[in-house]
């Protein structure tokens, strides 16, 4: 395990596939850090220290931009390149314009990054960005889809594994989301008006944040499920069947249920009603997935005491299943009554982050690291170690997050014997500190486990080459 | 163009969604579930990340 006889140049284009996986370790590095300082924030409102740049307002988006689009993005495109490679048989098409790939997407990153700081932004969710970045975004991306396209049409094995059918799907939709949630009339250099308005601007809003979350942080992460699983565990994945079944039940049922984050507001009842009925009926695909994942170790379980990146791709399985109840749960109406605009939110996405996206990803740049420097992990212990610091910071994160979300949605609603509301709001944020503070420490912790894997992998790197084996 | 109106009527559009979309997901079961030979040509399409391997060995 954890080592490989594998190769680099000739046949394939790895170096972009390189260049992606050194800057998704970059990028987690910053957005983890940012994430755990606005986490601090929160709990320490000092440490906004007055300076305007650097308060939770700001930083968030930083926070999210490098750990979605920085890390995840980096990620994605780091394993879809391979993957395509490698099932396709055949080399990148248009290396130039692979690259530019990825200068592209980094100056999207920073420029992205450098807006939120300078408080320029859209204020919409996950697309803070103004428009000329978005338009270098639609340029990259579009790019992005000539060249993973154009590698599938020349591929020499007759079938498309489905694995690129799920990153097919992420590019697809991506490119459909990022450019109609972002028209919109500039006015001047770094603002501009939304092409929609009031009710239906927020749709728009949602249909793009929900189905950001299904294609960018799930479908794609699924693609990389679907290779790296099988692979790291020796064996194919579990059913192909159901593999087909689980891609196009998810790919339908994601796009109708953005609208769940908008239950109780001023949109049309029915929409709600609509968006809480796919998002249940999108527990079946989810699942169906997941059981196919865990299943790829059915007649190898003793892998999960022997193989550590094993145990971060199963772990992550279970993270992916158990998120993926939380949000349907959540979406229905009487529930989402008590959770909407509470901390549980923060806890059920980070559950899906941290647990499944950050996992499946540290598997797959694990498995993936070595035979692109044509070396050995430089250290299975600290797989270990960061396998460990990884789970118990993404429980010291979530499970107070629950209890705090649950306590204020409990608190916001509480009448006392004459109607008036029980409690102020200053009362409801006095009793969240606590678990604030553990919500930061659960986020140190989670970091630490990344600085643990940061310098595993640079030892690594410096042991191995790029040449092609004789 | 009259009949097209009955298409804005949502009690007539829900149900017709529904029935294509449960036909869809019919055949769908159907095209994967239906034929033995078929379930066996999609099975074998699970080797193709481990196809590429005789080449790790050989270094290209």
């Amino acid at each position: 395990m954890a080592t490989t006889n594998v190769v680099t140049g000739g046949q394939y284009n790895y170096d972009v596939v390189r260049k992606f996986t050194i800057m998704t370790l970059v990028w987690g590095v910053v957005g983890m850090l940012v994430g755990v300082y606005i986490a601090s924030e929160l709990a320490y409102p000092f440490l906004n220290l007055d300076i305007p740049y650097i308060t939770f307002g700001r930083l968030r988006p930083v926070h999210t931009g490098a750990v979605i689009f920085g890390f995840g993005g980096s990620a994605l495109f780091a394993t879809s390149y391979y993957i395509v490679q490698r099932t396709c048989q055949t080399r990148l098409f248009c290396s130039g314009l692979a690259s530019f790939t990825f200068w592209g997407w980094q100056l999207i990153i920073v420029l992205a990054a450098l807006g939120d700081v300078l408080g320029f932004s859209q204020g919409r969710e996950y697309a803070e960005m103004a428009w000329p970045t978005d338009l270098l975004i639609a340029v990259v991306w579009v790019s992005y889809a000539v060249v993973y396209i154009g590698t599938v049409m020349k591929r020499k094995e007759p079938h498309i594994y489905v694995a690129n059918w799920f990153y097919l799907a992420f590019i697809l939709a991506t490119a459909l989301l990022h450019i109609f949630n972002n028209l919109a009339v500039p006015f001047s250099l770094t603002g501009s008006y939304s092409l929609f308005s009031g009710a239906q601007d927020a749709m728009t809003q949602w249909w793009y944040g929900h189905n950001a979350v299904g294609f960018f942080l799930t479908a794609a992460f699924l693609g990389m499920m679907y290779y790296f699983v099988p692979k790291q565990a020796g064996r194919p994945i579990y059913s192909y069947r159901l593999s087909i079944i689980h891609f196009w039940a998810l790919i339908f049922l994601y796009m109708w249920a953005g609208t769940h984050h908008l239950h109780w507001t001023a949109i049309p009842d029915w929409t709600s009603t609509l968006a809480a009925t796919f998002s249940i009926m999108l527990l079946l695909p989810s699942w169906g997935g997941m059981i196919n994942g865990i299943m790829t170790l059915s007649g190898a379980w003793d892998k999960l005491r022997t193989d550590p990146i094993i145990r971060f791709m199963i772990v992550s399985l279970s993270f992916y299943g158990m998120s993926t109840f939380e949000g349907p749960m959540m979406s229905l109406k009487d529930v989402n009554a008590l959770s909407h605009y509470t901390d549980w939110t923060i806890g059920h996405v980070h559950s899906g982050a941290l647990g499944w996206v950050a996992m499946i990803s540290f598997g797959a740049l694990y498995h993936l690291i070595p035979r692109l420097w044509n070396t050995r992990i430089h250290s299975e212990k600290l797989i270990n170690v960061h396998f460990w610091l990884a789970t118990i910071g993404i429980l010291l994160y979530i499970v107070p997050m629950w209890i705090s979300g649950i306590m204020q949605g409990l608190m916001w609603r509480a009448f006392d014997d004459f109607g008036n509301l029980q409690y102020g709001f200053i009362e409801t944020v006095i009793e969240m500190h606590r678990y604030y503070v553990f919500r930061a420490l659960g986020g140190g912790v989670f970091l630490l486990g990344m600085v643990v894997m940061c310098y595993n992998m640079i030892v690594t790197i410096r042991s191995g080459n790029t040449r092609a084996a004789a | 163009m009259e009949w097209l109106m009955w298409f804005t009527h949502f009690e007539n559009t829900k149900p017709l969604a529904l029935v294509i979309f449960f036909t869809v997901f019919c055949a769908v079961l159907f095209y994967v579930f239906g034929s033995d030979r078929r379930s066996q040509r999609l099975e074998s399409y699970k080797d193709i990340p481990f196809l590429d391997e005789h080449q790790d060995a050989k270094g290209n």
